[in-house]
């Protein structure tokens, strides 16, 4: 897009649209980052939730549910 | 009074008093049946495909126009964001209706998200509409214009809607005093808009109204650009719902076996 922006002849304004764009996909891709972090940490918690009730008997995790 | 700043989700239940029964079971307030992921993968696909759409559109098709030059490129940005912005703020105060109508948490879930999403989009929305300015006026900012300060006046208001969720420990309180707020700020939202379209003297351009003539190419690319935006907006909601609702019911579940 910068690239795009600058190759427009005849405009000093070319750098302000690239920089708009930029920032607009920037700020997009952060939270999008930041969702897969967290859904990173979500997958961790899973697998450590499955790793621990397979280690537990069942029958002691159904004591403890009807309690 | 608390210090926490977790998002609704992580503290919808009393630790005190662990959900029982079926360990799929959801926090009060909550139904367990349902599906914030649907549609989640059509509209995604939807998204991928109309901002490149959108993009191409702006960049090979829409004329160069004959005074801003290509620095007009960005009002096909700055405006749908603007749009998206204030109509999330509605919906969020729509949907805090519905909570305080059917006492569901879901719908104030889905307000939390919708105005939170559309503070990421106001950010967005000044940075880009600064840039503008900058280019087009020569300021970054010029506070003699009334529709610049109302936006921002819009979005210091919203600021304090999470500082003022968070601030309040019971959940079923946060989530009313929350709606309440989103309610009424929902409402600030289009008198604003409406004062600011009354006012006479203004730089910012007019984009909708009669006083619009767009001619049918810019037109027909910023319609497209609005629907990219909102198809972006609303895959964004769905998105974080899914992965609220997800780390809500891991919890439920790690408490209902008695793991923390």
């Amino acid at each position: 897009m910068t690239l795009l922006a600058t190759s427009i002849p005849g405009s000093s304004n070319n750098g302000y649209v690239a920089a708009a764009y930029i920032v607009f996909f920037t700020i997009v891709l952060v939270y999008v980052a930041i969702m897969a972090l967290r859904l990173t940490r979500v997958e961790r918690g899973l697998r450590e939730l499955g790793e621990r009730s397979e280690d537990q008997p069942a029958n002691e995790i159904r004591e403890r549910e009807t309690v | 009074m608390s210090s926490r700043t977790s998002p609704p989700e992580e503290r919808s239940e009393n630790p005190a008093t662990p959900p029982q029964g079926s360990p799929n079971r959801a926090p009060r307030g909550f139904r367990t049946n349902t599906k914030y992921g649907r549609g989640l993968r059509p509209l995604s696909i939807a998204t991928i495909a109309a901002l490149p759409l959108a993009l191409a559109l702006v960049f090979f098709y829409a004329p160069i126009e004959a005074e801003e030059g290509f620095l007009q490129k960005i009002f096909y940005l700055h405006v749908p964001l603007a749009i998206v912005t204030l109509c999330g703020f509605v919906i969020g105060g729509l949907l805090a209706i519905v909570h305080l109508r059917t006492r569901d948490r879901q719908w104030d879930l889905r307000s939390y998200v919708a105005i939170h999403m559309s503070l990421i989009f106001g950010v967005a929305t000044l940075i880009t509409g600064s840039i503008w300015a900058r280019g087009s006026w020569g300021h970054w900012w010029v506070w003699s214009e009334p529709t610049l300060v109302s936006f921002l006046i819009v979005m210091l208001l919203y600021a304090t809607y999470q500082p003022l969720r968070f601030a309040i420990e019971d959940p079923e309180r946060q989530a009313r005093y929350a709606s309440v707020f989103a309610i009424v700020a929902g409402a600030f939202v289009p008198l604003n808009f409406l004062a600011v379209r009354l006012s006479t003297e203004y730089l910012h351009p007019r984009v909708l109204g009669s006083s619009s003539n767009l001619p049918a190419p810019m037109a027909f690319t910023f319609l497209v650009s609005l629907v990219a935006m909102s198809l972006l907006f609303a895959t964004l909601c769905s998105y974080e719902l899914m992965a609220k609702r997800t780390r809500m019911l891991l919890k439920a579940r790690s408490r209902t076996l008695g793991f923390r």
